[in-house]
């Protein structure tokens, strides 16, 4: 729970060293992706800051976000900003389980009405009154309600509940639905990827801690400091695409060479996240890196953008199929125009009557 | 809608209408031309008809030195945008990619960075080309809406390729959706305007040729 | 049955390719005028490597072509921190790591001495108490 110690005094009282906090800061800074400069600042308001309560609710997921945060790459800064923040609630890793959990949850939204911090990963199902997804009898639906009233902010983590994500792909069996439409009058941030990068799910949590506030968001609800930038602008392979070498298969020479993958599908150019500069695995590397194009998972509906591997300037329906049937169809209007042309000639020849030069009359001029 | 729902839009079904309204359109009219046929020569002929035919579909592409002679400036200009509208579609890389899916063909692509300077040349002889059209009055006068039209849907192509390229307006996801849209449009509007002619000038110039090949006479 | 050992792999070495992406010129060329601002009015600049699109060992690259300086120090607070002067003096690399060994941050810091280098003056003031204290105390040999 809660208490009224300062992030400053319990590092202190951790004998973390003012070096130590220090280098915290920076590694804070870099995380949330501000400019150096703000170290000072930064180190500052964190001194003072005071660790918010957080419920995290998981509705129709995978885990994939949780097992992504809990790898996340910088265990220093996560394990000091898990300490502080409150976690008063995570079905998957509390110890608790069944009523002890619920009771957990209730007794945390009670002591911290209005201003705990909601962390909601999964897509919440609404047809049939919510059913297709429940915990401890209740619907995901009545119970993101029920936990939103108190929230100060709610952080929505993952491609589902941000967008609805794979639940909601075509044709959607559950009714999915992201947190925020369901949820209208409290501030929301999304953090969509499938998972997303850890450090984006931290940083948030880093700013909201250091600066009480959510980050700057773009029109999709994603934080700007990681979602501002698309991939295809931050891709070390972007100077392929510009000398237009493109890799044609997985293992022609071009891909061996390392040259741009737009041909195999890469959604770089259209998706926004940071995996080319925050990368995956320790910093180890990002999909486009070990030879994959980007499925573009921290955008809307990506799951039914048209297929992984179809480039990006290639049309998605059908239309060989729609090119086959307009020229059947054209040839059978162009042949029934041309007979109706060749009946007009034919009545026109038929109706002529030739002019005998006796039958010219010379207009009188009046 | 969000941008990325206009670009699966844009991509599939739209993308189908569009091919689908160009082909019927071009193959009707086509096929119209066709069925018309044309009147049995009988006079024996002194040359072959479709030597001359082949031939004038390609000396036509150069224009005659005293008509050239006239308007140099305007007729160059014709050339550098066909010449430049044609190189930006078809060596962009993808573009190959586009034309690939549809035909299995491809061929090496050119660097963006030159695709964006003849990207920008084609604009600007499109520019030039409006400003002649305004500037001479019997151009102008013999304009119609369907010379503007077909003018407005061959530069929104080029400007909003040129865009989508640069990153300079909207993001790249929104401006790729308006891209593709733009080249819907003239698809949709090509079979209905004058711009039949990126089919129809092989033609015409056939049976140009042909007659005058057939008589033994320089078309 | 496919075998692992029939799937042709091959280990590319990333090292030495064409693959770079061309911002290490750039980055030098900021280093180079935050060193002139540095001289003229004493203004430091940090900038962050993690933010910059790198190809695999262009970062390295970029460090090599820094060089090592006559400075080199290590911190141990919270996992163990690097830093040292490059052979351009003014120029630091400060790189810090998680207790497992895990880099955290890579900034370089156009500087005359990066700020983590000087002690901070709250932990002078407690070292003066200390040392008072340990003073007061007597020690082993007196008592004796």
């Amino acid at each position: 729970m809660s208490d009224n110690k300062t992030l400053g005094e319990h590092l202190r009282e951790r004998g973390v060293s003012r070096r130590g906090f220090m280098k915290f800061c920076a590694a804070t800074a870099s995380l949330m992706a501000l400019p150096p400069a703000m170290i000072p600042a930064i180190a500052e308001t964190l001194q003072n800051a005071r660790r918010p309560s957080v419920i995290w609710l998981s509705f129709q997921e995978c885990t994939g976000c949780t097992e992504s945060l809990t790898r996340s790459h910088a265990p220093t800064v996560e394990s000091l900003i898990f300490d502080y923040i409150s976690l008063d609630y995570h079905h998957t890793l509390q110890a608790a389980s069944g009523e002890a959990a619920e009771q957990a949850r209730e007794a945390a939204m009670k002591e911290n009405w209005g201003k705990y911090l909601l962390v909601v990963d999964g897509s919440i199902p609404q047809r049939d009154g919510g059913v297709y997804s429940t915990i401890a009898g209740m619907t995901n639906l009545e119970m993101l309600q029920e936990v939103a009233k108190g929230a100060a902010a709610i952080v929505s983590v993952g491609t589902c509940a941000a967008f609805g994500g794979l639940p909601k792909a075509d044709p959607n069996p559950t009714g999915a639905a992201a947190v925020s439409q369901i949820v209208t009058d409290k501030p929301i941030v999304n953090i969509p990827g499938c998972p997303p990068i850890p450090v984006a799910i931290t940083g948030v949590l880093a700013q909201y801690l250091t600066l009480g506030k959510l980050p700057e968001m773009d029109h999709l609800g994603r934080p700007k400091a990681f979602y501002g930038q698309n991939i295809h602008d931050r891709c070390y392979r972007r100077p392929f695409y510009e000398r237009g070498q493109f890799a044609e298969t997985f293992d022609d020479e071009g891909a061996k060479k390392g040259w741009c993958l737009f041909k195999l599908g890469c959604k770089g150019p259209t998706t926004y996240n940071a995996c080319a500069t925050a990368k995956w695995n320790e910093g180890t590397s990002f999909p486009i890196q070990s030879g994959h194009g980007c499925i573009g998972c921290s955008e809307p509906d990506f799951w039914d953008a048209g297929g992984f591997y179809k480039a990006l300037s290639v049309p998605i329906g059908d239309a060989a199929g729609a090119i086959t049937a307009a020229a059947a169809a054209a040839a059978a209007a162009g042949l029934a125009a041309g007979a109706v042309n060749r009946y007009h000639k034919q009545v026109a020849q038929a109706a002529h009557e030739p002019l005998k030069v006796e039958e010219l009359s010379r207009e009188e001029k009046s | 809608m969000t941008a990325e729902t206009l670009l699966t839009w844009a991509r599939g079904s739209a993308f189908d209408w569009a091919i689908g309204i160009f082909v019927f359109g071009m193959v009707l009219r086509l096929i119209e031309v066709l069925s018309l046929g044309k009147k049995p020569d009988l006079a024996e002929g002194r040359g072959s008809g479709v030597k001359g035919g082949l031939k004038t579909i390609v000396t036509r592409s150069i224009p005659r030195a005293s008509v050239f002679a006239r308007e140099p400036v305007r007729i160059t200009n014709g050339y550098v945008f066909h010449v430049g509208f044609l190189l930006v579609l078809l060596f962009y890389g993808p573009h190959i990619e586009f034309i690939e899916n549809l035909t299995g063909l491809s061929w090496p692509a050119l660097p963006g960075g030159i695709i964006a300077g003849l990207g920008m040349i084609t604009m600007a002889s499109l520019v030039l080309a409006l400003i002649f059209r305004l500037r001479n009055p019997v151009l102008r006068h013999i304009s119609t809406v369907n010379d503007y039209l077909a003018w407005a849907v061959t530069l929104l192509p080029v400007l909003t390729g040129y865009l989508a390229y640069s990153h300079a307006v909207l993001p790249y996801t929104a401006m790729l959706a308006l891209h593709i849209l733009s080249i819907e449009l003239l698809l949709v509007v090509a079979p209905f305007t004058k711009l039949t002619h990126m089919f129809s000038f092989a033609l015409s110039r056939w049976y140009q040729g042909y007659q005058a090949g057939y008589r033994g006479i320089e078309s | 049955m496919i075998r692992i050992g029939n799937i042709p792999v091959a280990v590319v070495d990333g090292s030495g390719n064409q693959a770079f992406t061309g911002n290490i010129t750039p980055i030098l060329h900021e280093i180079r005028h935050a060193l002139t601002r540095l001289a003229d009015s004493g203004e430091p600049t940090t900038i962050d490597l993690s933010g910059i699109p790198f190809a695999p060992g262009e970062r390295d690259a970029l460090l090599e072509r820094l060089g090592q300086g006559e400075i080199q120090a290590t911190l141990q607070a919270l996992g163990e921190s690097r830093l040292y002067e490059t052979a351009y003096p003014g120029v630091w690399v400060v790189i810090h790591k998680s207790p497992q060994d895990i880099e955290l941050t890579a900034h370089i810091e156009v500087t005359r001495v990066p700020a983590l280098l000087t002690t901070p003056l709250d932990d002078v003031r407690e070292a003066a108490d200390a040392l008072a204290a340990d003073l007061a105390e007597p020690t082993e040999q007196e008592s004796a």
